[in-house]
Parts: C-alpha cells; sequence; structure tokens
C-alpha cells in the first residue's frame, strides 16, 4: 500500500512538470496561429498569416540559414575531431595524451561568457573579422565535448584485436581506420554529429559576442524581441525551427538505439 | 604542455613488423598518429588556450589603448581596482549563491524525477524520459521567451486577470527581476539535470535491495543506505552541469531579468560591449574562470567523473 502510494506520487510529480514544462512551448504554438498581434488573451482567430509572412520575410530566413550554415560546419568539424581525440585517446599511448584529452572536455566547464569574450579578444588581436567563421569555430569548441564523449564511449566498446586482425591481414593503419575502424564507430558519429548541431543551432551566448553584422537565427531572435508586433512571425519560425530539431533529435535517438 | 613523443605500439602485435603485401599509403601507425594528432592539437592551441592566455595577459594591461598586439608593462591594476570595487564582488557573490541556489533546488527537483523513471516507470520509462527531454531540446531563448508570454504586463497571467476582473491594473511584480531569472533558469535546468542521477540510478544492483529487505532494512533505510549514497556522483555531475553554465549566465537576465537583476556575467558582457574596457572585463573573466576551475578541481576530488561516461 505504502509502496503503492509512492509510485503514485512520484508519477503525479513527473507529470505535472510535464505541463509545467510543455505549457510555455503549446502557448507558442498556439500564439504563432493567432491573428492578433499582441501576445495576450483572449485568442483573437486562427489564422495561417504569420506563416504566410513569414516566407516574405527575408532577414528572418536570412538569419535562419546563417544558424543551418553554422551547425553544419561546426557540427561536422566537431564530429571529426571528435573521432581524432577518441582514436588518440583508446588506440595510442604517448606523453601529453591527458593533457589533449583534458583540453577537449574543459569547455564544458568553462563559462560560456568568459570563452565568448576570450575568443572575441583573440580575433581582434588577429583582425579576423567577425563572421559565421568566427561563430563556428567557437561552436565546434563547445561542440567538442560532446562528440569526443559519445564517440569514445563507443570506440571503447570494440577490441583493438579487430584492427590487428586488418593489419595482421596487411592493410596499413589509414586503411584500418578507414575500413574497420570507421564503419564500427560510423553509428556514435552520426549521433555526436546530431548532437553536435543542435548545441551550435541554439546556441546564443557566443555567437551574441561573435556573430558581427551576419545574425545566426538566435541573435536575430533577441534583436527582434522589442519590436512586438514582429514577434508572432519570429515565433511562427521558431515553431518550424522546433519541429526541424525534434526531428533531428529522433533521429539521433533512432541510431543510438541501432548502436545498442 | 609536455611535447608529444613519438606513440608506441600498445601491444608487440599490433605496432610491430609490417607484413608484406599491404595495401593504401603503407602508412604505419606512428606514421599516421599525426594526421590525428595534429588537427585537435592546433584546434584547441589556436582557440581554447590562445584565447585565453591572451585574456589572462589582457587583464595585466593598464588601458585599452595602443595596438592590440603591442606589449605593455603588465601591471595589476585592473585586479587592483576589481578588488577596491566592492560591488563585483557583491555581484560574484550573488551569481555564486544564485547558481547555488539553482543547482541545489534543480537538482532536488530532478532527484525524484530520475527516481521515477529509474525504478518507478517500467517498461514505458524510454518513452519518459524523451517526453521529458523534448523540452531540453528546443530553442532556450525561445522557452524563456514563452515564460515573458506568461509573466509580462501583457502576458497571459496579467491578461487573464484582468480579463476576469481580478485586478484593474497588470501585475509587475513577475517579471524584471531576479526572481524571474532564478524562475526561469531552474524550469530550464529540470529534465538536464535528471540525466546524471538518472545514470547513477540505473547502475544500482537491484540485488542490493533484495538483501537489504532480507535482513529487514525499511524502504527508508534502504534508500539512506544504498540509493543516496550510490547515486552521490550523478548528483554532483548534476549540480556542476548546472552550475557553470548558471554562474556565467547573462543571457536570460537580458530577456526576463530587466536592470533590476544584475549578474557577475552581465558586467563581463558590458565591459566587453558597451563600455569596450576589455583589459578590465579580462580580468573579471579570469576570476571568475579562476572560482570555477578550483570548484570542479575539488569537486574530482570528491567523485569519479569517468564512472557517468561509460
Amino acid at each position: 500500500m505504502n509502496a503503492w502510494r509512492g509510485s503514485f506520487m512520484l508519477r503525479s510529480y513527473y507529470f505535472s512538470l510535464i505541463v509545467l514544462l510543455y505549457l510555455p512551448i503549446a502557448l507558442l504554438f498556439l500564439f504563432s496561429v493567432n491573428s492578433s498581434a499582441s501576445l495576450s488573451f483572449p485568442i483573437k482567430q486562427l489564422t495561417f498569416d504569420w506563416y504566410q509572412k513569414l516566407f516574405a520575410a527575408d532577414a528572418v530566413l536570412r538569419s535562419a540559414r546563417n544558424s543551418l550554415m553554422v551547425a553544419l560546419g561546426s557540427s561536422l568539424a566537431a564530429t571529426a575531431l571528435g573521432a581524432m581525440v577518441s582514436i588518440l585517446m583508446l588506440r595510442y599511448k604517448f606523453r601529453g595524451q591527458n593533457v589533449l584529452v583534458a583540453l577537449a572536455v574543459v569547455p564544458l566547464i568553462v563559462p560560456y561568457v568568459v570563452l565568448g569574450v576570450a575568443l572575441l579578444l583573440l580575433f581582434s588581436v588577429l583582425h579576423i573579422e567577425r563572421s559565421l567563421w568566427t561563430v563556428g569555430i567557437a561552436h565546434t569548441v563547445v561542440a567538442l565535448p560532446y562528440t569526443l564523449l559519445i564517440i569514445a564511449s563507443r570506440l571503447a566498446g570494440f577490441d583493438a584485436s579487430l584492427e590487428e586482425a586488418a593489419m595482421d591481414l596487411g592493410a596499413d593503419y589509414p586503411t584500418t581506420l578507414r575500413r574497420v575502424v570507421l564503419p564500427l564507430i560510423f553509428p556514435a558519429m552520426v549521433s555526436a554529429w546530431l548532437t553536435a548541431f543542435t548545441v551550435s543551432f541554439d546556441e546564443f551566448a557566443l555567437a551574441l559576442f561573435l556573430a558581427g553584422t551576419q545574425p545566426t537565427f538566435p541573435v536575430y531572435l533577441f534583436s527582434q524581441l522589442r519590436f512586438a508586433n514582429r514577434l508572432p512571425i519570429m515565433i511562427a519560425l521558431a515553431v518550424l525551427l522546433m519541429i526541424g530539431t525534434l526531428t533531428l533529435v529522433f533521429i539521433a535517438e533512432r541510431f543510438r538505439r541501432r548502436e545498442t | 604542455m609536455t611535447a608529444p613523443t613519438l606513440p608506441s605500439p600498445k601491444s608487440e602485435v599490433f605496432g610491430g613488423g609490417v607484413p608484406k603485401g599491404r595495401r593504401g599509403w603503407g602508412l604505419d601507425r606512428r606514421a599516421t598518429f599525426w594526421f590525428i594528432y595534429l588537427p585537435p592539437l592546433f584546434w584547441l592551441i589556436a582557440f581554447l588556450v590562445m584565447p585565453v592566455l591572451l585574456m589572462a595577459a589582457f587583464s595585466f594591461r593598464p588601458d585599452m589603448r595602443g595596438d592590440l598586439f603591442q606589449i605593455r608593462t603588465p601591471t595589476f591594476s585592473q585586479y587592483a581596482s576589481v578588488a577596491a570595487t566592492g560591488s563585483y564582488w557583491r555581484l560574484l557573490g550573488i551569481s555564486t549563491l544564485m547558481a547555488l541556489g539553482i543547482g541545489i533546488t534543480a537538482v532536488l527537483m530532478a532527484y525524484p524525477l530520475a527516481y521515477f523513471l529509474a525504478f518507478r516507470a517500467g517498461t514505458r520509462a524510454g518513452f519518459y524520459l524523451i517526453l521529458l527531454l523534448i523540452p531540453f531540446w528546443t530553442s532556450y531563448l525561445l522557452r524563456v521567451m514563452a515564460w515573458k508570454i506568461l509573466l509580462g504586463t501583457e502576458g497571459v497571467i496579467n491578461s487573464f486577470l484582468i480579463y476576469i476582473g481580478l485586478i484593474q491594473e497588470p501585475l509587475t511584480a513577475l517579471l524584471y527581476n531576479r526572481t524571474a531569472v532564478i524562475l526561469t533558469l531552474i524550469y530550464v535546468w529540470i529534465p538536464f539535470a535528471a540525466l546524471p542521477i538518472l545514470a547513477a540510478l540505473q547502475r544500482i544492483d537491484l540485488i542490493l535491495f533484495e538483501a537489504a529487505a532480507d535482513l529487514g532494512a525499511r524502504p527508508y533505510h534502504q534508500f539512506m543506505r544504498i540509493t543516496l549514497p550510490l547515486s552521490a556522483p550523478g548528483i554532483l555531475a548534476a549540480f556542476f552541469m548546472v552550475f557553470i553554465p548558471t554562474v556565467g549566465e547573462y543571457v536570460t537576465l537580458l530577456l526576463v531579468g530587466g536592470s533590476r537583476g544584475f549578474l557577475y556575467g552581465n558586467i563581463i558582457q558590458d565591459f566587453f560591449t558597451k563600455a569596450a574596457n576589455w583589459p578590465l572585463g579580462s580580468a573579471l573573466s579570469m576570476i571568475m574562470l579562476a572560482a570555477t576551475l578550483i570548484l570542479v578541481l575539488l569537486a574530482t576530488r570528491i567523485i569519479d567523473w569517468r564512472q557517468l561516461f561509460e
């Protein structure tokens, strides 16, 4: 009886938190199809106007495209680097190995505002114009710990004897990596890539310092927040992006499942 | 950083004699090493070590004048002025305390969730977990904005209360202060904090509970003597996963905090943007970085992080 009541309370707690977590998100959906430009009750009328207007709003779409490009580039770079560090960590032994791995993981524990201003300083000193590239570089740095942890945990599950076998059969080491190791860690690389993608796509604190004249979507969204009548368009885009992100996340989950 | 030496193979067979008739470019493990080693090394030195060193160097500059590259006589004047300004310390204290409070609250609220998913959710645990994480995967800015819609003067709660005639003037206490920032951050972090706790709980061998029950331990004692100690690494990891981003937080405040909710991260941001006093901003950043790293190093003494990523 007691255990049952405990279970019931935990379950109720879970579902009330779920409601609390989804309520604001449901609101966003609601206001993206509300005809009134002000985000308040009562809801006026159901409309898809904002979605229509969205496709005429060049600056908004450009910012989404910027985010997409940064996320695509930085996630690919972070995945490649993560795979390299994983192989270095698990298949080699060298001096300074621990330092390299620690450096790759350290962005997890550096507050973004600190990393953001440090990179801003670097690019200023080197006279590098702030652009999507500088944002992409920052995102690669912060995504690397995630890709490393995902890929390394997969690679750790495989015995090095598979590689030894390939080399005994006459493959050189690059060929072994390409034909044996890469296929083995591929599912992890896909889910690492998707994780890095979503980390970058949503990132704001670094991008605000480094974006320059080409804003990413979060930066643009932020600059538009004070213009109340622009908000429904932004929300409409955000709803579409949310659906896009969710699709990506579900694909990532699929791959993670297949892995195990 | 120590210079890397040539890699030595882990086993005799592995890097040993190269068999005949090999394929590819004929690179052995040693030669391949440099192709795998140099890109991440370059990347991390160029975009992580260099910027932080540069920031450290900048924090010893007297002012913004002169070329950014120019070597100036190092001075402690920035640190001295930080030390002399009570409001910086107060803000650092507030930011740290706030992050501490948010970290602890988020962990406390996430623990029952993780417990439910690990022990009570049954076969649908996977689905429940994804359901919990979906909000975490949606835009951060947007989730914060959603709260703004809920709490703002023309927001949902106020409009609703006016609509039903309970109040005439909108309530302003709901937004633009630190309470709003704290509520928002707790809300945002709960699902995230549940993850490491869940990982630790799932690692507990259920046989332990049977043994404890056989020996007559009540559920309360089972929890205190088995579940809690064994999930401690997860609890600490969860705490730091919340604490570190929160202590440097400046975004949420820009959205819901207004000028009354100023935090340490915001003065750093200000000195690098509006105020354009980079040396002072660098000094403030270095202090924050040092504080965070010391805390994490202390934590690694207590728990073994690797357990969580197996």
